[in-house]
């Protein structure tokens, strides 16, 4: 392990708390694009910087990494193979009332849709 | 990180040999020796077999014989009928095969072939085995509880198995539930375990491609179902609230989502066939390099194929479900990835096959075995091609003609492959030879049954004969005289099949007294395990080996030997 | 007692390293699948929106703090323990425990409260959701306290101080899960 990534992990707890803070602030500007980033973005960096950081896996041999990104990428694959069926509202014989069709004209459908909340 | 390999310091090694007399609990049943642990899962494997394979003959007795009483089980309800076909399916794969071809060869093979003296983690491997026969018992609890046991399909398709109401059974779908989710987590330990051992713990010397092909393909397999299983185990946590806290994750009703389970179920599902599978495959490329008497045609091309399959494996699931309503676009991706995934498990076929050209074969009992699991698993891998195209499967699916299919695979993998490894194994793990005559009889007289139990049944499926029926004479264009003459036909044969297992039993145990001595290497083989004494033991080696080659160096034409241990100074 | 085999290091880690990457890749395809489907279907439900509006994003955004300030003890506890100081390895790990035992009881007392509005498992799908997700998390939370708890023992004696880094791996995952669990059902309304 080398000797930089010591002692600065107070460092990293406090970046990461202000991340934290910007990720509970971000939804206040009550614009959707932002909420997402700051949301998800930094929940993302935050990841990133506690497996990098606290984790040390740029010090474990190289397959390491690889085998956690794989992990992911096959979830990934499971959601790609996955989600049409899901985001369908009915089958031959069943329908999900709850559910509102993704792809239909977003004006109508949202009118249906916010009717029963 | 140097800190912590010497806070590791290793224990001084008499310390692990030291404990001669040991009491029958500790050497039986707590023992943390891997081998000791692999015959558990063995002989607990081979138990659940029986159990698994008296089910089918109580359901087959009722489909050749509707309404009988059959022999030693009684008249067949319809509910009945239900538990047995589940719990057949789910008990020869989640407590026949998995236990038997991954966790008891990979645990007896893994540090033997590896060349060390243990599991890397003996505890928690004796932790996985209790688990795993906790799961079994509680499994065998479901069927004596109120309403019997679960018969949803071993898939668990909800809503029928997530509602009492539905599947009749509210104690049972549960209690099955969660043995499977015991079974699962007592799978995930062994894993673990089999995987760090073998990337690990290896002998001085092997490298990367020394190692033998049946332990890489336990690893795959383990890696395999460690990645595929974690949407099942959170799929069966939202299965188990479904069924008893009455949330609605798969009730459609109610905003949930029946196809979901399907896609979560199948995800691990369809990587958990070649989770079976590569083991049978690795035991077959160890037996026909040894009796063949020649080094295995491209030992890279085997293992970047596995690798492939591995890969390829995880998406081809939806091919299970082209007609519950999956999106037709999907539907054509999986057909693509499922004829695609038939190339590297054609490349390995055919590479086995190059193996056996032009060496001198040996057709001893495991040598059978093995030539079988080739030649009848490809009858398996050729029907799937009809079931991978989607247009073909909407006419196949749930017919005879898939359950014909999926048993050219599964039986190849679990029994073939099981008596195989068995058979080859057997001199090292008892230190007795097996009786070779006994051996073939009771492998023409399973193989030649087998076959009869399933070639008929691709017919009935072709004619439309549908599966999870309980009575066809309330079908009349299923009902017709060929085809329940075909039923007949499947059924004696199955009871052939079954009264010929007696064989090997007989076998078994006469073997294991007064077989012939083995000796440290009876078959003249090249890899680690056979350079210690039958049976090897605890610790394995007195001095650990090192390794100056790869497994399969056979025939070499400068050597007077036709084979070349491992551990053998150049 | 410890066989030789657990001794060896032919990948180039130590055998307990290099089995908790392994756990932490098991976990991570456990909590994919299930934070898969929950996407799946919010993406798929605008009306969830309106019944993620009813959590609680200050508790959420406490437990967070208490998790990550948590993790921070354990990457010290480590840092220690390579320093080979056994008793302050422990201490840091016994502040990790009290940080898991807040976020379990501020846990506890959320849901509490949310039960008494009437926001149960059953209410809605995304409450199943909300409390699956969340409770399987939080098992992995009691899970990692209690072999906190073991590790801190033992390295309070000097022994088996590697260990501290390998429970350390494993808090650092379960933290890592809150910080994607916490935009999923807290932040994103």
């Amino acid at each position: 392990m080398s000797e930089n990534s010591h002692g600065n992990y107070v460092k990293i707890w406090g970046i990461l708390l202000v991340l934290l803070i910007v990720s509970y602030l971000g939804p206040m500007l009550e614009i959707q694009i932002v909420t997402l980033l700051t949301a998800f973005g930094i929940a993302g960096v935050k990841a990133y910087m506690v497996a990098k950081h606290f984790m040390h896996v740029n010090h474990v041999p190289r397959f390491v990494p690889y085998l956690m990104v794989t992990c992911l990428v096959f979830m990934l694959l499971f959601v790609a193979g996955t989600a049409p069926d899901v985001y369908k509202a009915d089958g031959d014989n069943w329908v999900k009332p709850e559910a509102e069709w993704l792809y239909m004209p977003p004006r109508d459908d949202q009118h249906g849709a916010s009717a029963h909340h | 990180m140097a800190e912590s390999i010497t806070t590791d310091a290793p224990a001084p090694a008499d310390d692990h040999h030291g404990h001669e007399e040991q009491s029958f609990w500790s050497k039986y049943i707590f023992s943390t020796d891997h081998k000791m642990i692999a015959m558990q899962y063995m002989f607990t494997g081979i138990a659940m077999a029986m159990i698994g394979g008296f089910m089918a003959y109580a359901f087959r007795m009722q489909l050749a014989f509707p309404g009988i009483d059959v022999p030693g089980f009684g008249i067949v309800t319809p509910a009945n009928y239900n538990a047995l076909v589940t719990n057949h399916g789910a008990i020869m794969i989640f407590w026949v095969a998995m236990p038997v071809l991954i966790a008891a060869f990979g645990n007896y093979l893994i540090p033997l072939m590896c060349g060390c003296d243990d599991m890397v983690f003996p505890k928690i491997n004796r932790l996985s085995y209790q688990i795993f026969l906790l799961s079994a018992v509680v499994l065998l609890t479901s069927f004596f509880v109120e309403g019997g046991g679960f018969g949803g399909a071993w898939t668990a398709y909800p809503p029928l198995s997530a509602k009492a109401e539905y599947s009749l059974t509210p104690l049972g779908s549960t209690i099955w539930l969660v043995a499977v989710a015991l079974e699962f987590v007592a799978f995930l330990l062994g894993g673990i375990n089999f995987i760090t051992t073998a990337m690990n713990s290896r002998a001085p010397g092997m490298k990367l491609y020394d190692i033998p092909i049946v332990v890489w393909m336990i690893v795959i397999a383990s890696i395999l179902f460690l990645v595929s299983v974690g949407p099942l185990i959170a799929g069966a946590i939202m299965l188990l609230f479904d069924q008893n806290l009455g949330t609605a994750f798969f009730d459609p009703a109610r905003g949930g989502d029946p196809i979901l389970w399907q896609h979560l179920f199948w995800f691990f599902g369809h990587p958990e066939v070649y989770v079976v599978l590569l083991p049978a495959l690795g035991i077959t490329a160890e037996i026909i390099t040894v009796f063949a008497r020649k080094k295995l045609f491209g030992y890279r091309t085997v293992l970047h194929t596995t690798i492939a399959t591995g890969v390829l494996s995880f998406t081809v699931w939806a091919h299970h479900q082209f007609i519950a309503g999956v999106d037709p676009r999907m539907a054509h991706v999986f057909t693509l990835t499922t004829l695609l995934i038939s190339v590297p498990i054609a490349e390995m076929m055919f590479v086995y096959i190059a193996t056996l050209y032009g060496g001198s074969i040996r057709l001893t009992t495991p040598m059978l075995w093995g030539l079988a699991f080739i030649a009848e698993f490809l009858i398996g891998g050729v029907t799937g091609i009809f079931l991978g195209a989607s247009g073909a499967d909407i006419y196949f699916h749930d017919t005879y003609f898939v359950l014909a299919h999926f048993h050219y695979t599964f039986f190849p993998i679990a029994i073939i492959g099981t008596y195989a490894g068995l058979t080859y194994w057997f001199p090292k793990m008892f230190g007795r030879m097996m009786n070779d005559r006994l051996g073939k009889i009771h492998f023409w007289g399973t193989i030649i049954p087998f076959n009869f139990i399933f070639i008929p049944l691709f017919l009935v499926g072709m004619g439309g004969q549908h599966r999870r029926i309980y009575d066809y004479s309330h079908f009349p264009e299923l009902a017709v005289p060929w085809m329940q003459d075909i039923r007949v036909l499947a059924t004696s044969a199955l009871l052939v099949m079954i009264s010929f297992q007696l064989v090997f039993f007989y076998n078994f145990i006469v073997s294991l007294r007064r077989g012939e001595k083995a000796g440290k290497n009876p078959w003249k083989a090249n890899t680690l395990e056979w350079t210690t004494e039958s049976p090897p033991p605890h610790g394995n080696w007195k001095e650990l080996p090192t390794v100056y080659r790869g497994p399969y160096e056979y025939s070499l034409p400068d050597r007077e030997d036709d084979y070349w241990p491992q551990n053998e100074p150049n | 007692m410890r066989p030789i085999a657990t001794t060896r290091s032919s990948s180039g880690m130590p055998t307990g390293l290099l089995a908790v990457w392994w756990v932490v890749a098991s976990e991570i395809v456990i909590f994919g699948g299930l934070l898969g489907s929950y996407i799946m279907y919010r993406l798929s439900h605008d009306a969830w929106a309106g019944e993620a509006a009813n959590t609680n994003t200050e508790i959420g955004l406490f437990n967070t703090f208490v998790l990550l300030t948590s993790s921070l003890f354990a990457v010290l506890a480590h840092k220690a323990a390579e320093a080979g100081d056994g008793k302050k390895a422990a201490r840091l790990l016994y502040y990790t425990i009290g940080g898991a035992v807040t976020f379990v009881c501020v846990k506890a007392f959320e849901w509490n409260m949310e039960i008494s509005h009437g926001y149960t498992i059953t209410a809605n799908t995304f409450w199943s959701f909300y409390y699956t997700a969340a409770g399987i998390h939080a098992l992995h939370v009691i899970a990692g306290a209690i072999i906190m708890a073991i590790v801190a023992k033992d390295a309070a004696k000097n022994l088996e101080l590697h260990r501290v880094e390998l429970i350390g791996i494993y808090w650092h995952f379960v933290d890592i899960v809150w910080i994607f669990l916490f935009p999923l059902l807290y932040i994103a309304k």
